[in-house]
């Protein structure tokens, strides 16, 4: 096929704007045209895992919509696997699977493994291959015991599993995840990290995914796309968005006793005290390690903890420059 | 069996879908097998709890009955309403309960569109390769409607056997098409009604303008009045041909407006005419809401 090599998700100038209507008195209305996506454009060749980012309302979810050919675009050019998705949706989307993080796409009162059976019928799944891909999931995100669970009593983190399991039952080349470890704890993080690193890595499933952690960022894409009020902020590796972000991490340290604000460490400094606990920032580059060594060794320490920069931070610094 | 057809059917062409008549006529066709599966499983899945069904289903009987016993109770005063005997009301009464627990049973989740894209899912449908009318109407796909079709088919059964009428062919096939054309139609509303959420979600004043406007007027719980009026008023118009012309000619009556005779045969007409405009309707709508969306 014609899409096997090179740009997978091909994206040009996307836009997408919105007409809002406000009321600005008893009967009258005002239209007021909003630009969701204004312009943006990337590639993505086959097997590529990206992060897509970007504070709420950045157009991401709505750029998403496009990708899958829920929404019509209203200027561009966007070819996914070849095909324009909103024109040929029905022969797009066997090829593509889609996880919502905040509604599910499985029926909420049918078993898990009710909800499959109805999967696989729409996708024309055969027989031997869904049992295979369905005995495949339900090994790496321990479904086992769930199948037979309707979807309504499933907690969220099992529900994202099983979310991510109808996804896959049909071989899609490429998955779009919107948000997919919201609201889910740190062992459900864990294992839908490592189950899409398998994923990619052993069946070359292009993913695209959005999210507002950026621990996921780093655990899973090599790249990084950032949006902003509908705009390319940033496309490439994430260690240059910390660059261009001028990235910082936290180290929270908890010493015996109220001290004057640490000061001498290299590279480090003090941001904010608060009886024995301190803040103090360092470049997300940098290696923690020798930073503790020395806090270690110089102070009396009780506890420690390290915090990561959360996305807001990394774009609000980006606009600062 | 059929999973063997499905897999011989043309997949993905190469042209557009829309572009070729066979295209669309295939595509129909996996909307109905996908909506038929759909349904299955639904079916399945309350049949799993036998009490709760046939509570359900006896109670959709009894709360649909009470519609025909006010009939009743009305003819325990008078002989006969507008000049129809009981028998020949029960004849229209039954008829139209068929047809319509036919559409409500086939279409009636078709009306969920508001819920659907206020709460996200209908993008959900939208990335599946299933046309999305076939999985919202399978969509909780419930047998306990049949309570009023067994109820309107009760009536209607009692009916033909004190009418005193010669049964010919012509006659029977009458009363099916009545019954089918009907469904057909009342399907339509409930499509039409689904299609116009797409543009209406936040038009709560329209809804307004029939609610509280029925309230004032005649002091009647306004969800129920609202939604009545209006299935009253679209109903009523395309079911005078579906039903009332073709009842009278069974029936062997004049029609009062004095309408030509072939208006007694129009209903399929009517009815295909209906299913056409419907889903130009709801193609409409679905453009409209993948262009806007929610």
């Amino acid at each position: 096929m014609a899409d096997e090599g090179g740009e997978f998700i091909d994206v040009q100038d996307l836009t997408k704007t919105f007409t809002v209507r406000r009321r600005t008195g008893l009967l009258r209305r005002t239209a007021e045209e909003v630009r969701a996506v204004d312009g943006i454009s990337f590639t993505l060749r086959r097997g590529e895992m990206a992060g897509f980012i970007g504070p709420n309302g950045a157009g991401k979810s709505t750029t998403i919509k496009m990708l899958t050919g829920i929404l019509t675009p209203s200027g561009g050019r966007l070819r996914v696997a070849g095909v324009d998705p909103w024109r040929e949706r029905t022969r797009l989307v066997r090829r593509i699977g889609v996880v919502f993080g905040q509604r599910t796409t499985l029926w909420w009162d049918l078993p898990l493994r009710d909800s499959y059976g109805l999967v696989r019928r729409m996708y024309r799944v055969p027989q031997a291959r869904f049992e295979e891909n369905l005995a495949r999931c339900v090994e790496l995100l321990e479904l086992g015991d769930l199948l037979d669970v309707p979807v309504r009593q499933l907690s969220l983190g099992q529900r994202m599993r099983g979310d991510i399991t109808a996804a896959l039952l049909h071989d899609p080349d490429v998955l779009y995840l919107d948000e997919p470890t919201i609201g889910l704890d740190v062992v459900s993080k864990a294992r839908v990290r490592e189950f899409l690193r398998t994923l990619n890595a052993e069946r070359g499933t292009t993913v695209l995914l959005t999210t507002h952690d950026l621990s996921d960022i780093e655990q899973l894409c090599k790249r990084v796309v950032v949006i902003d009020h509908g705009r390319l902020m940033y496309d490439g590796p994430l260690a240059g968005l910390h660059e261009v972000g001028r990235g910082e991490r936290t180290l929270v340290v908890d010493l015996e006793r109220e001290l004057p604000p640490i000061e001498g460490l290299t590279g480090a400094r003090t941001v904010r005290t608060e009886g024995p606990r301190q803040w103090l920032a360092f470049p997300a580059s940098a290696s923690a390690a020798p930073l503790v060594s020395r806090l270690a060794a110089e102070y009396p320490l009780v506890d420690l903890s390290i915090r990561e920069p959360d996305i807001e931070d990394v774009i609000a610094r980006m606009y600062a420059r | 069996m059929a999973e063997e057809l499905a897999e011989t059917l043309p997949r993905s062409p190469g042209v557009r879908p829309r572009s070729a008549p066979g295209a669309v006529l295939s595509r129909a066709a996996w909307g109905l097998r996908a909506y038929g599966f759909i349904a299955a499983m639904w079916v399945r899945s309350t049949m799993a709890y036998r009490a709760s069904f046939a509570i359900m289903l006896a109670a959709n009987f009894a709360t649909t009955s009470l519609d025909f016993a006010a009939i009743m109770i009305m003819f325990a005063q008078v002989d006969a309403l507008g000049g129809f005997a009981l028998p020949e009301v029960a004849f229209l009464y039954g008829t139209s309960c068929v047809a319509f627990g036919l559409s409500d049973l086939l279409l009636g989740s078709a009306e969920r569109v508001g819920r659907r894209v206020r709460d996200g899912t209908m993008d959900v449908l939208l990335t599946r390769p299933v046309p999305v009318l076939a999985q919202l109407a399978a969509d909780r796909f419930s047998l306990r409607r049949l309570g009023r079709i067994t109820q309107g088919s009760l009536v209607l059964g009692w009916s033909v056997l004190r009418l005193e009428l010669e049964w010919t062919p012509g006659r029977i096939a009458m009363v099916c098409s009545m019954v089918l054309c009907g469904a057909a139609i009342f399907g339509c509303v409930f499509v039409l009604g689904g299609a116009f959420q797409f543009w209406a979600q936040d038009a709560s004043e329209v809804q307004n303008a029939f609610t509280y406007g029925g309230t004032t007027l005649l002091q009647y719980p306004p969800t129920l009045f609202g939604k009545e009026l209006v299935r009253g008023v679209t109903f009523v118009v395309p079911l005078a041909f579906v039903n009332w012309l073709p009842a009278l000619h069974v029936l062997g009556r004049d029609d009062p407006l004095g309408l030509p005779g072939w208006a007694d045969y129009a209903a399929p007409f009517v009815a295909l005419l209906c299913c056409a405009l419907t889903g130009l309707v709801w193609r409409a709508g679905l453009r409209a809401y993948r262009s806007t969306g929610s």
